[in-house]
């Protein structure tokens, strides 16, 4: 059976799993729709939650990012796990106790304030949308590759499939469809990895692999031989990293509390029945996620050897089948400067800015692009960083069903994060914006149509924005955590460790920290993209990872404020005395 | 089929009815005790969440290099897979360690 067959079966009955799932476990009531019912075992929740975080971002992006930036992937790596412990220790079993539905809930209530909860609101809309748009790009492009449909065709279906589960199941629902997705995107990429792995090392376990020597008889370690023939091509050694230490530690951070504040991540610890089942379904997702985590810079680190080994000095009339590909696809280009025919890799830029096709073939039969030369550099190839997870499986001739599983893994990762995204947009617009602050007479069964309508109008958004994205893929989701740990993750933290943080303070609080890290990141990724270098940041630190400033400003203005004010009313006093402690929390989930 | 029909809607929270078992004082000596007690676990733990990811995986890398764990220069190592195992330990550690505190205090759920 050729692959695109193959590719075409592994997709249709992934997709028919979760369509399955969604018709068996579709919600019924609002606590259902919001919470899935409040009973899913810590395990089980833990495995949602791993699938409904690791996003087209940490499918396809991450590796690729590791590969071409050595070191400095690590801020993804330890960023995006090193949340869950701060998720575990310090919110998860306190928000859980709480026994709400969804964040701007926990904050509204615990400020007694509807503009708190308004203000929630608003910070969770702007972090889910921005996060989203990455998703459906990420979908798009992987349809358009395996399924070879226009980009904009694959969102589109991405779209229709997410409709089905997110509206009809609601939490239920997607709890079910998670679990599925995870264990489809995680065989899917550690497969590969695993042959990968044992074809550069001779070690199948890719967190050996890539400690251990390369099998070409160099006797040389993996990070070593990689460490050579960048220096050599002119690059910086990939255990080094381009980075200053003062931006890694911001972006590291930054990412660290996003996660820690990003809603739909919390509201996953909402489903579980009891407070300490929260914190143990956080290491559960931990452990679930650091699979993928640990795999991921030997996925990077084997990718990057293989490219350079298969494309540097080769013909490209002799260039392997996935070069041109991914070529046709727009994802590579070969500008021969020195019309040889053979293409050569160097660091720098093959040419200004993102490839633009003309219609023409050049004399090696390649695809001509009219951009401008960059003069600046002898390399002469261009390769957009995200092929590295997808096309792997072809850089190392692997049989076809390898290949259609990663198709199927990759749409796994990124339909359950849209999900997952989604549903916090319409709980939030359901619940608290109408239900808890515009029309509290609305009757439950008018609040499961409404939340309905909104998940519909949120795809539709998201949709919207994938077909016309406004980034890269991973560096839109980068932004997302920049803004969580400006905004909700001080106002949170201080709800549950601090019991005389009033409604003014953490209103303040998150108001100026939203407000200044967007402007900084508007300002250097949208006014002038050209500002956009170091000499130029404050204390050198990059709109990656101004969210740690963003988050001290945050807490700095909150306590600020609350000082100058009366302090919170003695019922929320209260409220702060029961979330501490866990028992009870069985009678909430049945209130 | 769905098994759960009830009609009703979910009360808004306001703190009274989850409080444990003496509701009407603010806080009591046991929760304080166990309240601290948890504080203290806390700052422990936090702290080698940081010493192991933004310590050794970032500040103090240069200096971890010259060592090494295979073919894994140390500090590099802690930044693409020591912190996460370590991240692991630590919640499932947390997680063990506040279920003996909230028995000792019955405060269990």
């Amino acid at each position: 059976m050729d692959t695109q067959t193959l590719i075409y079966i592994f997709v249709g009955l992934s997709f028919s799993l979760y369509i399955g799932i969604a018709i068996w476990s579709r919600a019924g009531s609002t606590k259902e729709f919001y919470v899935a019912g409040g009973g899913v075992n810590p395990v089980v929740n833990g495995m949602a939650t791993a699938a409904d975080w690791m996003s087209a971002a940490s499918f396809i992006s991450m590796a690729g990012i590791i590969a071409f930036s050595g070191y400095d992937g690590s801020v993804y790596l330890m960023g995006w796990t090193g949340g869950y412990v701060m998720l575990a220790l310090l919110l998860a079993p306190y928000l859980r106790k709480f026994g709400q539905f969804t964040v701007p809930d926990f904050i509204g209530t615990r400020y007694y304030s509807k503009t708190a909860r308004v203000v929630a609101v608003i910070c969770l809309i702007f972090i889910s949308f921005t996060y989203i748009a990455g998703q459906m790009r990420g979908v798009g492009i992987v349809f358009s590759r395996f399924l070879d449909v226009p980009i904009t065709m694959g969102v589109i279906i991405g779209m229709g499939i997410v409709f089905f589960y997110a509206v009809l199941g609601g939490m239920k629902g997607i709890t079910y469809t998670q679990v599925a997705q995870y264990c489809v995107l995680i065989f899917a990429y550690m497969v590969p990895a695993f042959f990968i792995s044992f074809l550069v090392t001779g070690n199948p376990i890719p967190q050996l692999g890539l400690g251990s020597t390369v099998n070409d008889g160099s006797g040389l370690y993996v990070l070593q031989k990689l460490d050579l023939v960048l220096q050599d091509m002119g690059f910086g050694a990939y255990t080094d990293g381009s980075k200053s230490m003062i931006d890694v530690f911001c972006i590291t951070a930054a990412l660290m509390v996003g996660t820690a504040g990003l809603p739909h991540v919390i509201v996953r610890f909402f489903t579980v029945p009891k407070a300490s089942d929260a914190r143990k379904s956080a290491g559960w997702a931990l452990i679930f996620i650091a699979l993928l985590y640990t795999t991921a810079p030997a996925v990077g680190a084997f990718a990057r050897i293989n490219f350079i080994e298969t494309v540097d000095q080769t013909e490209y009339a002799k260039a392997p089948a996935w070069f041109k590909n991914w070529e046709n696809n727009d994802l590579i280009a070969f500008y021969d400067k020195n019309d040889d025919g053979v293409m050569q890799l160097s660091s720098g830029d093959a040419f200004k800015g993102s490839p633009s096709y003309a219609d023409t073939t050049g004399t090696a039969g390649q695809r001509m692009v009219t951009n401008p030369p960059n003069e600046d550099s002898t390399n002469e190839v261009y390769v957009d960083r995200d092929i590295m997870v997808l096309a792997n499986p072809e850089i190392a001739n692997l049989p076809g069903w390898v290949i259609a599983l990663v198709a199927a893994g990759g749409l796994a990762a990124a339909l359950s994060t849209a999900a997952g995204l989604l549903l916090v947009i319409s709980s939030s617009i359901s619940h608290d914006l109408l239900k808890s602050t515009f029309r509290p007479q609305i009757t439950e069964k008018g609040e499961l149509l409404a939340a309905r309508i909104a998940a519909t109008a949120a795809i539709v958004v998201a949709g919207y924005l994938g077909i016309y994205p406004p980034g890269w893929v991973a560096q839109v989701v980068a932004f997302a955590f920049g803004l969580a740990a400006a905004s909700l993750f001080p106002a949170i933290f201080m709800g549950i460790f601090s019991k005389s943080m009033n409604k003014e303070g953490a209103i303040a609080g998150m108001v100026s920290g939203l407000v200044f890290t967007f402007s900084y990141i508007a300002y250097f990724k949208l006014v002038a993209p050209d500002a956009n270098v170091a000499a130029n940041w404050l204390f050198g630190i990059s709109p990656e990872g101004i969210g740690v400033v963003g988050m001290i400003i945050n807490f700095a203005i909150a306590i600020a404020v609350s000082k100058m004010t009366d302090s919170p009313p003695v019922e929320v006093r209260k409220l702060i005395d029961s979330i501490r402690v866990p028992r009870g929390a069985g009678d909430a989930a049945t209130h | 089929m769905m098994t759960d029909n009830d009609p009703s809607v979910p009360e808004p929270n306001d703190g009274t009815n989850v409080g444990g078992p003496e509701p009407d004082t603010e806080t009591n000596s046991n929760e304080k005790a166990y309240w601290s007690e948890n504080i203290r676990l806390l700052c422990s733990l936090m702290a080698i969440w940081f010493v192991v990811s933004f310590g050794a995986g970032i500040l103090f890398r240069d200096f971890l290099d010259q060592f090494s764990l295979g073919g894994y220069p140390l500090g590099f190592w802690f930044a693409q897979q020591g912190s996460i195992y370590v991240f692991v330990l630590l919640i499932f550690y947390y997680t063990w360690k506040m279920k003996k505190i909230e028995r000792k205090y019955d405060l269990d759920d």
